[in-house]
């Protein structure tokens, strides 16, 4: 920034009028010759983040005879158990995030327009399941589990999708809570929910029809890290004894050795990855650069 | 909130009672005098301590490296979307790469003994603590990355000119500027990394298939009688003793946290 008023200008939220020579001037040294503490930490974290997922993906190449091969991969799809397992995480996964966009959603929409003195409130309440051991919760779990009525049990713990799913859903609400209210954040809400209500539309319909459309790429933000979280989520489905995806993948190792193992972790990994890194492009392409980090 | 509240009550309410339903201390008296609890629950600890201060100090220099590049670029796409699955989702399949890399057949293993450094008989597992350590970094940073960006975007360049423009260096303006201001904001992130490693147990589980004496191994083999029968109470007891560790490290967050927002939004 120059310093002939252009700065007094920017601390009032002024656009200066001629923002091109500023922006410009030190900025092409910088991309000609990277920095050395930019360079070391990328080369460090490139060995150390991407080393272990080649290694892993050489790994899953060798067959249980000793050659290499595609064979660990045509056995995922084989395998019936892993397939069944996939299919209920994945049905968990989609009922979780309906269930927890819409919860969210008008929660965030009522707090930034009604009690936004609550905002600092739930910011600590969704650091709260980041923490909170879920070995911890599962044990609370087994205690209820062991301790209500028959008609309980069979309503709602013999299934993995009714035992699990409330809770996946308390798990993924915080990481929801931040992605959709940076979204609404970045929306001018008060003056869309005015103008959806003088139009006479009922809160219901302002919210699915104005605000959702506005947010969406922060819902389909929320959407997918609940995928994510729900696919991986491994401690309490074990402790309660219930067959998801995860658990399956530690399973098949007895059985068919650690290569179909290391091949569903990766293709597992890269699916979650494709899902998020496609997202940054939708959220890229709607507001410009500042609202690409969704997460 | 009840879905939370519900299963840490019932934890509580069964740590301190009988199975005749009586108030007691001596599920916790148990686990006190257990010196397999007790190197449990140092191992957490250090493992909770050692991994948040490498991943706060790592992931902080990843996110400073990153913003200051290309905004929308490729590399920040790219390490955002890492950073998204690798904290969020990552804890089984993560410790299956650990283990074809550094496990007894995995590729850095075998590669190593080819020039002549066997890891393993200088005593080295990837099911030990040091294994363990080493595959939690691996979410710690991405998790640190996620949590300090905010506070670095808000770091105002002006504020740096500010500086300059009263004869301050870049390294003045570091130590008397940058690093008061991000403080508080560093101490959250890293009380909470300390959090997310002291209560993790998919990676272990997964990469140890439960061997590793850390809290939740215990808990897990109380619960299970997979060393001694009717052991519940004592693990409930130890996940309430968890619970207070973890009480301590949100109070400390709160209090950072209120700091933190002096300066940044």
């Amino acid at each position: 920034m120059s310093f002939d008023g252009g700065l007094g200008l920017a601390a009032r939220g002024v656009v200066p009028l001629e923002p091109v020579p500023e922006a410009e001037q030190p900025r092409p040294r910088r991309r000609q010759r990277p920095r050395l503490w930019r360079v070391t930490i990328f080369v460090l974290a490139a060995i150390y983040f991407i080393g272990p997922q080649l290694a892993a993906f050489k790994f899953s190449l060798v067959l249980s005879d000793g050659k290499y091969g595609l064979g660990n991969y045509g056995q995922i799809i084989q395998n019936s158990a892993l397939r069944d397992a996939l299919f209920t995480s994945l049905e968990i996964s989609a009922i979780t995030a309906v269930v927890v966009v819409a919860l969210v959603l008008p929660t965030v929409v009522w707090i930034r327009l009604r009690a936004p003195k609550l905002t600092l409130l739930l910011e600590g309440i969704t650091i709260l399941p980041i923490v909170i051991p879920p070995v911890v919760l599962a044990a609370g779990l087994e205690q209820l589990e062991g301790h209500s009525p028959q008609w309980l049990v069979s309503l709602v713990f013999n299934h993995a999708l009714t035992g699990l799913t409330p809770f996946y859903v308390i798990l993924a609400l915080p990481f929801s809570y931040r992605a959709i209210d940076t979204g609404v954040r970045a929306i001018d809400l008060r003056t869309l929910v005015d103008a959806s209500r003088s139009l006479g539309s009922s809160s219901f319909s302002t919210l699915t029809r104005v605000i959702l459309p506005n947010v969406q790429t922060a819902v389909l933000g929320a959407v997918f890290l609940t995928v994510a979280l729900c696919l991986g989520e491994v401690v309490i489905a074990n402790i309660l004894l219930y067959v998801t995806f995860p658990v399956e993948i530690i399973q098949v190792g007895q059985e068919t050795g650690p290569g179909v193992q290391v091949a569903v972790s990766i293709l597992s990994l890269l699916f979650v990855f494709g899902l998020l890194f496609a997202l940054s492009f939708l959220a890229g392409r709607k507001r410009g650069a500042t609202s690409t980090r969704l997460i | 909130m009840i879905f939370l509240g519900l299963p840490l009550y019932s934890v509580i309410h069964g740590a301190f009672t009988t199975d005749g339903g009586s108030l007691t201390f001596q599920n916790f008296s148990t686990t006190f005098s257990s010196a397999a609890d007790m190197s449990a629950f140092k191992n957490s600890l250090l493992i909770g301590l050692w991994t948040a201060l490498l991943g706060a100090a790592l992931g902080t220099w990843l996110a400073a490296a990153v913003l200051a590049g290309n905004p929308g670029g490729m590399v920040q796409r790219v390490v955002s979307s890492a950073s998204g699955v690798l904290a969020y989702f990552a804890g089984v399949p993560l410790a299956f790469a650990w283990i074809a890399t550094l496990g007894s057949t995995g590729v850095a293993t075998v590669l190593l003994k080819h020039i002549g450094i066997n890891l393993y008989s200088g005593g080295f597992t990837i099911a030990s603590l040091t294994g363990l350590a080493l595959a939690y970094t691996y979410f710690q940073i991405p998790l640190m990355v996620i949590l300090i960006t905010p506070a670095l975007e808000g770091l105002r360049p002006q504020w740096e000119e500010a500086a300059q423009s009263l004869g301050a260096s870049k390294l003045s303006y570091m130590r008397h500027v940058a690093i008061p201001v991000l403080t508080p904001a560093f101490v959250g992130a890293t009380l909470i990394l300390f959090g997310n490693a002291f209560s993790a147990y998919a990676t272990a589980l997964a990469l140890t298939g439960g061997t590793i004496a850390i809290v939740p191994t215990q808990i897990n083999e109380a619960l299970n009688g997979n060393v001694i029968a009717n052991q519940d109470r004592v693990g409930l007891a130890l996940g309430v003793e968890m619970i207070v560790v973890v009480a301590f490290v949100m109070i400390g967050y709160w209090m950072v946290q209120s700091r933190a927002r002096r300066w940044l939004q």
